[in-house]
């Protein structure tokens, strides 16, 4: 957890980025996205229903389970990248079922000795949070909430309450990969997340672009991109990463210097 | 099973925050959160509203047809007594088989009941615009037939192998005015059509209602389509009570995601001499493809509840298969999954073959041709009536008409049409 303190505790705004696990050359493709300057890492759980993903991530998703990933790869996959980049954060994100099948307890574990710094579950709101919360915490792992539109101000306090490491602002109501969200709507939602909370807000979902990320990062304390990236590893297969680490450089210069620019 | 005493009453589930004992809740991305707490206040609060109420019931008798008969299958009675084994007294056993008749709704199918009440509910919430997941189609037919009669645009996510395999109902809808949408996403059946019925969902919450077909998904589903399913054995009961004079022994329904079974049983869940009898899809055979997620699956998190699911080792979910593709889900109702572990109802199987031989069973030995759904009930009722008493009464859950399955059924005879 202290990782994901130190990468939203930098002096500019954090570049977060997912891709999914077992899906490419993911090794490679992890410490590309480290190379081209990402700050968070998201590792994505395969699953074979991803109901809150649009067509790339669910594509990415049939793609890794279709060339056989199994939870223990996930593991894997984290537990190396945690060896070779002893200080970037990597959160896991997916959904309740694969995280659950053995026990929330097993589940935490396995993701403290893997070094995974937190979990976003898509699929289990705060009403649902005694199913892996508990475990996660007590494990040092953090329970990554999401905010989105129609998280209204009576609901929010509920949310927070067991938000731990960041916040992550879904900044439309739909799934990944699809539409965009106005700055505007985007700062003011922020800013009342940020009345409520001292955690680092992270704003994702429809973000695709140097330009669009760097105009979030101007009022958010992190980027989210997801989709544009996994597109890359869908199309170029075994030869992502020198994509996947172009496109991120390019992410990582806007984000990083977007505070500055709009001083 | 679980070593809990016996609750004091097995009608008053869900708590209030969903849970069937460990299953049901509300397991859905936040976005969703926020409308399913909406949609829970707003049906408490129409529950015990009379003009809900009489609006229900008004549709359910002139427009779906209600109260649907209850029929004592006679000639299928005495064909199950003929190779029955004999009683104490020499005569041979069976027991008496009787068919609540929800094949003769509107529509064909007990699907309706549950569309009624959710598009009563949609319009409450101000709702402009419907969606709705269907596998075989009825639950679809049974929507768009709403949507018009409401007056509201209806899109349906379809499986494209579904779609493929139901044409048929496929045109029903676009006739009836819903646009039905193919979904090729995963393995392109039910379970994936309720995934993208889930993702219109979330991106369209402002004004659209979303009418899940089975008692499934995330609370309050469960509980408002069992609500509005249990018209199914209030009757039974009734009808059972004036036509025999007591309670049945045995109740039995085939089971997807178990909104016809839930309905017929949640009635007579306190009776304690009424057993009940779910009988899901064994397909090929519980050791091959099957749909018998209580048979063959484990609790898990799928669609918005926790209950019983076809998975892998890892998780990952797994298909069904049934030769009725609306018992081709990989996971069941929450309650069901409580009602199994609390002991209240026993829960079968029958495999495909099983379900058609009772399937041609009916419909020489009554005139009925019945949905492949309810033949599975109808199969699990060829295997017990023979060793019950003569005075024995079986109420069966006859929940569709087998019209939409002529195709299915030729196919597997090897009929050409
Ligand atoms: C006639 C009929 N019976 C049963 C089912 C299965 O659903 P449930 O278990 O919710 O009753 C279906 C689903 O399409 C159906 O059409």
């Amino acid at each position: 957890m202290t990782r994901l303190a130190n990468a939203f505790g930098k002096s500019h705004p954090a570049l977060v980025c997912f891709v999914t696990a077992g899906d490419g050359p993911t090794d490679a493709v992890l410490d590309a996205l480290v190379e081209g300057g990402a700050d968070v890492i998201e590792l994505g759980m395969p699953f074979t229903d991803p109901m809150a993903d649009g067509p790339a991530i669910q594509l990415a998703n049939l793609r890794a389970l279709g060339k056989g990933t199994k939870t223990a790869d996930v593991f894997r996959i984290a537990t190396d990248f945690r060896a070779r980049h002893p200080d970037v954060p990597l959160v896991l994100m997916g959904y309740a079922n694969p995280m659950i099948r053995r026990g929330s307890d097993w589940f935490a574990d396995e993701c403290a000795k893997a070094g995974v710094d937190g979990v976003i579950c898509v699929d289990t709101p705060p009403e649902e949070d005694a199913e892996l919360g508990p475990a996660l915490r007590g494990a040092g792992v953090a329970t990554i909430r999401l905010a989105t539109p129609t998280t209204d101000a009576a609901r929010l306090p509920q949310v927070l309450e067991t938000a731990t490491g960041f916040l992550y602002y879904v900044s439309v109501a739909g799934i990944t990969g699809l539409q965009q969200a106005a700055t505007d709507s985007i700062e003011q939602a922020v800013a009342r997340l940020k009345a409520g909370t001292d955690l680092p807000v992270a704003v994702g979902f429809g973000v695709r672009t140097p330009e669009q990320a760097g105009a979030i990062a101007k009022v958010a304390d992190g980027v989210v991109v997801g989709s544009a990236l996994v597109e890359l590893v869908g199309q170029h297969g075994e030869d992502a990463p020198a994509k996947v680490r172009e496109l991120t450089a390019a992410l990582a210069h806007a984000v990083h210097s977007a505070k500055e620019t709009a001083a | 099973m679980n070593d809990a005493p016996a609750p004091n009453s097995f009608r008053n589930q869900p708590d209030d925050r969903g849970h069937f004992g460990q299953f049901g809740g509300r397991y859905v991305s936040e976005t969703l959160m926020p409308l399913i707490l909406d949609l829970e206040k707003e049906y408490n609060r129409a529950k015990t509203d009379p003009a809900f109420k009489a609006e229900f019931e008004d549709l359910l008798e002139h427009y779906v047809g209600r109260p649907s008969p209850l029929y004592y299958a006679e000639r299928l009675t005495e064909e199950l007594r003929k190779n029955a084994p004999e009683g104490p007294n020499g005569e041979k056993m069976g027991a008496q088989v009787w068919f609540k008749r929800d094949e003769l709704n509107h529509t064909g199918a007990h699907k309706i009941n549950n569309c009624i009440g959710q598009i009563l509910l949609a319009v409450r919430m101000g709702k402009t615009r419907i969606i709705a997941e269907t596998g075989a189609g009825q639950h679809g037919v049974a929507t768009a037939t709403v949507a018009a009669r409401f007056g509201l645009p209806c899109v349906v996510y379809m499986g494209a192998k579904d779609v493929e395999r139901q044409q048929p109902n496929v045109f029903r809808m676009r006739l009836l005015g819903a646009e039905v949408k193919p979904v090729k996403a995963g393995a392109a059946t039910l379970k994936d059509a309720m995934n993208e019925a889930l993702r219109d969902w979330v991106a369209n919450v402002h004004d659209t209602f979303y009418i899940i077909g089975t008692a499934a998904g995330p609370h309050p589903y469960p509980e408002l389509v069992r609500d509005f399913q249990s018209v199914i054995g209030k009757e039974a009961r009734e009808q059972l009570l004036q036509r025999t004079g007591r309670l049945p022994d045995l109740l039995v329904a085939a089971i997807g995601g178990g909104s016809n079974a839930i309905g017929l049983f949640h009635p007579f869940l306190d009776d304690p001499s009424v057993k009940m009898l779910g009988v899901e899809a064994a397909g090929h055979g519980l050791d091959k493809d099957h749909a018998a997620s209580l048979a063959g699956g484990s609790p898990g998190v799928l669609h918005g509840n926790k209950t019983y699911l076809l998975q892998d080792e890892d998780g990952q979910i797994i298909e069904g298969h049934s030769i009725s593709a609306g018992l081709d889900y990989p996971g069941i109702g929450p309650e069901h999954s409580w009602l199994k572990e609390s002991g209240r109802v026993e829960y079968t199987s029958a495999t495909d073959k099983e379900a058609l031989d009772a399937f041609q069973l009916l419909c020489r030995t009554e005139g009925i041709i019945p949905a492949l759904e309810p033949s599975h009930a109808i199969a699990a009722v060829v295997k017990v009536a023979r060793e019950m008493p003569r005075d024995a009464i079986i109420c069966a859950n006859l929940c569709g008409r087998g019209d939409k399955d002529i195709f299915t059924v030729a196919d597997a005879l090897g009929v050409e049409l």
